[in-house]
């Protein structure tokens, strides 16, 4: 298991996107906190970054990984080596250099420049989405045989975390804005990944000020040290079950 | 000629009898204050030389100058109010003063200036008291160069710093006040002027007026209060080149302004504040050539506001410009710089072409709906925005600026 997750990693790495994606975001981050004259603002630029951009990169090449790995996966079967085994391998490979390049790429800068509580949670969640959108990826590879289909499923998954989540959201807030919706907020956050990682990044930013009633109820909730825990909880908790979903799905697949 | 003589002399006698010095000290002929202000007559110079006096509480009823040799220290022993001035025309000068009392039944205050006129409180440092300088009731005073430091926690257990009731025509000049609850405050005072004080960390509002007509306040700072400024119930009042600066929190305002009328607002600073400005019933105010950075909100003006006008203001880098809770707008906003502005200038007379709407989608959607604020920096949000600038429908169609400027203004 390991000499398959250490050839995956370094196969990986060689990959001129993953490069290119860690060069990308270097530039972008160093640039965002050299151009802003405050670190706040410079946060801020960075945050539709790793919310948008990171998942959508994850997403994406995973996916396309995986299609293109379909003969080292088969090849890999055939040997004496449980499924289990070369599924987790292959994730833990695609996790954990994806990670690494944005570790490298945004992470570095944001520790450097940024305030330590800010830019801790800003990295930590950038590495959770990194984990959660591979394990998306894992799961929409795995579904469909179709390379055309799997792809595009990962990208709907994206758009639909990015963008579409939001949109349901603000309509049944509108539909229901005649009763206290704090409450319900609090456990809307919690099925999509990306907002609960805006709000936990946004909370630690002193522009959550702005966020009035709403924001001062997330901040009960998630600025204690339970909260915090919990939301770290939540979001790995969507790694694991959508790897574990994937995982049971390669078991039964006929490749 | 002898008897113009005599008349000469006598009058030099009164005069000298009235400038009178009674010098206090350990080694003077007057031990404790009260000993000398018990015989001071009108004129009269008490001169303290330092050092650390326990008196209770001193009530000055003649017109006298209290004069302090290296601020001697007053302290209340915070069972008292330490000075009670009961006559026109008295001075204090250069004091500290130290732990007063604390009653929110009497109000006791470091100084009090109880139902006088022309009175001097200058060059004090008070710290540690309840209610610092107090004036009630107090015409023509001046409360010049005094610094004020209190350490309360709670807004109920501490009192105001400069705290006039029923005045006119006061004086507030060049003094610090912190960490009071309200820096300054004004309630029924009339025709005065508050000119460079600075007023940082207290625990409610930097300023605050209540039913205070034709005042003005000049060149002050108001840093890092609870909430900032309110102004409420008053008219004509002048607002010139002050700072508010850092008032950051749920329910911290720049300048809060509620029910004013036939106001002028002019050359104000409005940096990294919740809200720069809310009004609220506010009518006939001018705002002009304000600065509005860094804020939350730059604006925010309710609906009930009217025949306001915003000329020549710069918005520069505000999460939302202005706000508003309905789509009635009766306020103009005209030849602001926005740098928001998206659009362009033809004819180059640095006047953009196309009106400026700066009320956005969001900001309105999370004015209906607080709850929305969850989505705030979600990407839905930008995409709204930018839809809603192209073709407005939930924001108000008249809150525009027909003629942004393309460039900051210099101030």
């Amino acid at each position: 298991m390991k000499k398959i997750i250490k050839y995956v990693f370094t196969d990986i790495l060689r990959n001129k996107i993953v490069l290119g994606y860690t060069a990308f975001l270097l530039v972008m981050s160093l640039s965002v906190f050299n151009l802003e004259d405050n670190t706040s603002k410079g946060l801020l630029s960075l945050l539709n970054v790793v919310l948008i951009i990171v998942p959508l990169v994850s997403v994406i090449f995973s996916t396309i990984y995986i299609y293109n790995s379909a003969e080292f996966v088969e090849l890999l079967v055939s040997q004496p080596l449980r499924r289990k085994h070369i599924w987790t391998s292959l994730y833990t490979g695609l996790a954990g250099s994806l990670s690494l390049a944005f570790l490298i790429g945004a992470g570095v800068p944001i520790l450097l420049y940024a305030p330590a509580g800010t830019g801790a949670v800003m990295t930590g969640m950038g590495l959770l989405l990194t984990i959660i959108f591979v394990s998306i990826a894992l799961l929409a590879a795995v579904i469909t045989r179709d390379k055309a289909k799997g792809i595009g499923m990962a990208i709907f998954l994206w758009l639909y975390f990015a963008l579409l989540f939001d949109g349901l959201v603000l309509f049944i807030l509108f539909q229901f804005q005649d009763y206290p919706l704090e409450k319900f907020m609090l456990v809307a956050t919690a099925f999509n990944p990306i907002d609960l990682s805006r709000i936990m990044i946004l909370l630690k930013m002193d522009i959550s000020a702005l966020m009035g009633f709403t924001g001062a109820v997330f901040r009960d909730f998630f600025g204690s040290g339970t909260g915090f825990i919990i939301a770290i909880g939540i979001l790995v908790t969507w790694a694991a079950v959508l790897f574990w979903l994937s995982l049971r799905r390669f078991n039964r697949k006929d490749l | 000629m002898r008897c113009l003589t005599c008349i000469l002399i006598l009058l030099l006698y009164i005069q000298t009898a009235a400038a009178r010095t009674l010098k206090v000290g350990r080694q003077q002929a007057f031990t404790t204050i009260a000993a000398a202000i018990a015989v001071a007559q009108n004129n009269d110079t008490v001169l303290v030389e330092a050092g650390i006096y326990r008196e209770k509480n001193l009530i000055i009823s003649r017109s006298i100058v209290l004069l302090g040799l290296n601020h001697p220290e007053l302290d209340g022993e915070k069972k008292y109010e330490i000075i009670t001035i009961r006559a026109d025309n008295v001075v204090v000068d250069g004091f500290k003063l130290s732990h007063s009392g604390v009653s929110s039944l009497d109000d006791l205050a470091g100084i009090r200036i109880h139902n006088c006129h022309n009175v001097t409180v200058r060059n004090n440092i008070l710290d540690d008291t309840f209610f610092g300088i107090y004036s009630q009731l107090g015409i023509n005073c001046t409360i010049e160069n005094n610094k004020l430091t209190a350490y309360g926690e709670a807004e109920l257990q501490s009192g105001n710093g400069i705290h006039c009731w029923k005045s006119d025509s006061m004086k507030i000049i060049a003094n610090t006040v912190s960490g009071h609850r309200d820096g300054i405050y004004f309630e029924f005072v009339t025709n005065s002027i508050i000119w460079r004080n600075d007023s940082y960390n207290n625990i409610r509002y930097g300023l605050h007026f209540m039913f205070s007509h034709n005042d003005a306040y000049i060149t002050n700072i108001f840093r890092n209060n609870g909430a900032g400024v309110a102004v409420m119930y008053s008219h004509g009042v002048k607002m010139i080149h002050n700072f508010f600066e850092k008032n950051w929190g749920d329910a911290a305002y720049g300048l809060l302004l509620k029910e004013i009328s036939d106001s002028y607002i002019d050359g104000n600073y409005f940096n990294e504040n919740t809200s720069g400005i809310y009004m609220e019933g506010t009518s006939r105010l001018e705002v002009v050539q304000n600065v509005f950075s860094f804020n939350g909100w730059g604006m925010k003006i309710q609906a009930s506001c009217m025949d306001n006008t915003i000329t020549r203001n710069n918005f520069q880098s505000n999460t939302f410009d202005v706000g508003t809770n309905g789509s009635l707008v009766l306020n103009s906003f005209e030849q602001n710089y926005w740098d928001k502005y998206e659009g362009y200038d033809l004819n180059r007379d640095n006047t953009g072409d196309v009106p400026y709407r700066p009320v956005s989608m969001y900001s309105m959607i999370v004015e209906k709906n607080p709850a929305a604020m969850m989505l705030f920096r979600s990407f839905i949000t930008s995409l709204l925005d930018r839809s809603e600038k192209i073709l407005p429908t939930l924001t108000p169609e008249n809150l525009k600026d027909d003629h942004p400027l393309m460039k900051p203004l210099p101030l």
